[in-house]
């Protein structure tokens, strides 16, 4: 792992730790009384804080998963570093489309 | 069970796709792994091959996998590893098996060149000596993991260095830890460089097992840690 590769994943622990313990707390909270999507949605629709937060979330899960899904590759499926890299970046445009398209849902409404 | 009187040893033979071959030895009230090894070879079968020479745990030629751990072989009793008489003895793992127990040491001191683990001089033999201080950071870092006489049992212990051959491995980066603290050297950002590329110091997952089975109580994991704080550090400042 090259030291850049090395710098961003330990960059983006530092923000997911607590992005995590925020989303773990938001959960306890939101279920206290009974979970509904009207409930959900009352909270995130045109919030522009949670689409920071979350926004922010997917994109660091993304280039955080990514790296440690390279390093896993190299290690136990024996590719090639070139073909692990290429692996690991579908991995990681597929787990940020994904997540923004979530945060696109509750926040904006938007449907994709 | 074996008689008290007797060891029964199971030795690796042939390469990579060989097979073990038991052998029973006498059992002795002062004997070492390598006196085992070396009774087999003299009185039992003469084709047997290994490496050897100090027989004192100076040189370091000796590391074997003693039941299933690399050790120095002229160092461990018998009494420590064979409690009820048996013995399972075969190469270093992580490196290519020559024959029985020999390994080719290549790819071990290739690695060492990567790391870039060579002192290289800033001055000639004919300048003024440069004062190092032996209080400095630098020089107790490196007293710390200088003593390495490269058995490669660290090499043979790190699971990355299984899983990824390419890895510089435990030793390598030990070495390069010692020479990035050497303030003589005359391109010292080489040596992070080449410690800090693709497969190298990011690599370690700091399972420590290097540290663990040293048999001279050397730290590579703690050498590998300084590695990557330094790359990091020089990657902030733009120096990397």
């Amino acid at each position: 792992m090259s030291v850049r590769l090395f710098l961003a994943q330990r960059l983006t622990a530092l923000i997911l730790a607590p992005l995590v313990l925020v989303h773990l707390g938001v959960i306890i909270y939101a279920v206290r009384s009974g979970l509904s999507a009207e409930e959900i949605l009352g909270r995130t629709r045109g919030s522009l804080g949670w689409a920071l937060f979350y926004g922010g979330f997917a994109v660091a899960v993304a280039a955080h998963g990514a790296i440690g899904l390279r390093t896993v590759i190299l290690e136990w499926g024996g590719l090639r570093p070139g073909l692990a890299t290429a692996v690991a970046w579908a991995a990681a445009l597929i787990l940020l489309a994904l997540g923004l398209r979530g945060v696109w849902a509750v926040t904006a409404g938007g449907g994709l | 069970m074996t008689a008290l009187d007797e060891l029964e040893i199971r030795v690796w033979r042939g390469a990579a796709d060989g097979h073990y071959q038991v052998f029973r030895a006498p059992r002795r009230a002062n004997q070492t792994v390598l006196d085992v090894v070396s009774w087999i070879q003299r009185e039992a079968d003469p084709s047997l091959s290994y490496r050897f020479a100090c027989r004192v745990g100076v040189c370091g030629s000796c590391a074997m996998t003693v039941n299933g751990k690399p050790r120095w072989t002229c160092r461990t009793h018998i009494t420590k590893v064979a409690k009820d008489g048996r013995l399972t003895i075969a190469p270093l793992r992580n490196l290519p098996v020559i024959r029985d127990l020999a390994c080719d040491m290549a790819p071990f001191f290739e690695k060492w060149r990567r790391a870039r683990g060579r002192f290289e001089a800033a001055i000639s033999r004919d300048d003024p000596l440069v004062p190092i201080s032996p209080d400095s950071l630098e020089r107790r870092a490196a007293d710390a993991a200088v003593e390495c006489i490269n058995c490669a049992v660290c090499h043979a212990a790190c699971d990355v260095v299984g899983w990824r051959p390419d890895y510089l491995g435990p030793a390598a980066l030990n070495r390069a830890w010692v020479a990035w603290n050497d303030l003589r050297d005359r391109d010292r950002s080489a040596v992070l460089r080449a410690a800090n590329a693709g497969a190298g110091c990011g690599n370690c997952h700091s399972h420590q097992s290097c540290a663990e089975h040293c048999p001279v109580e050397i730290n590579p994991t703690r050498s590998i840690a300084g590695l990557k704080r330094a790359g990091l550090l020089a990657l902030l400042r733009g120096s990397l």
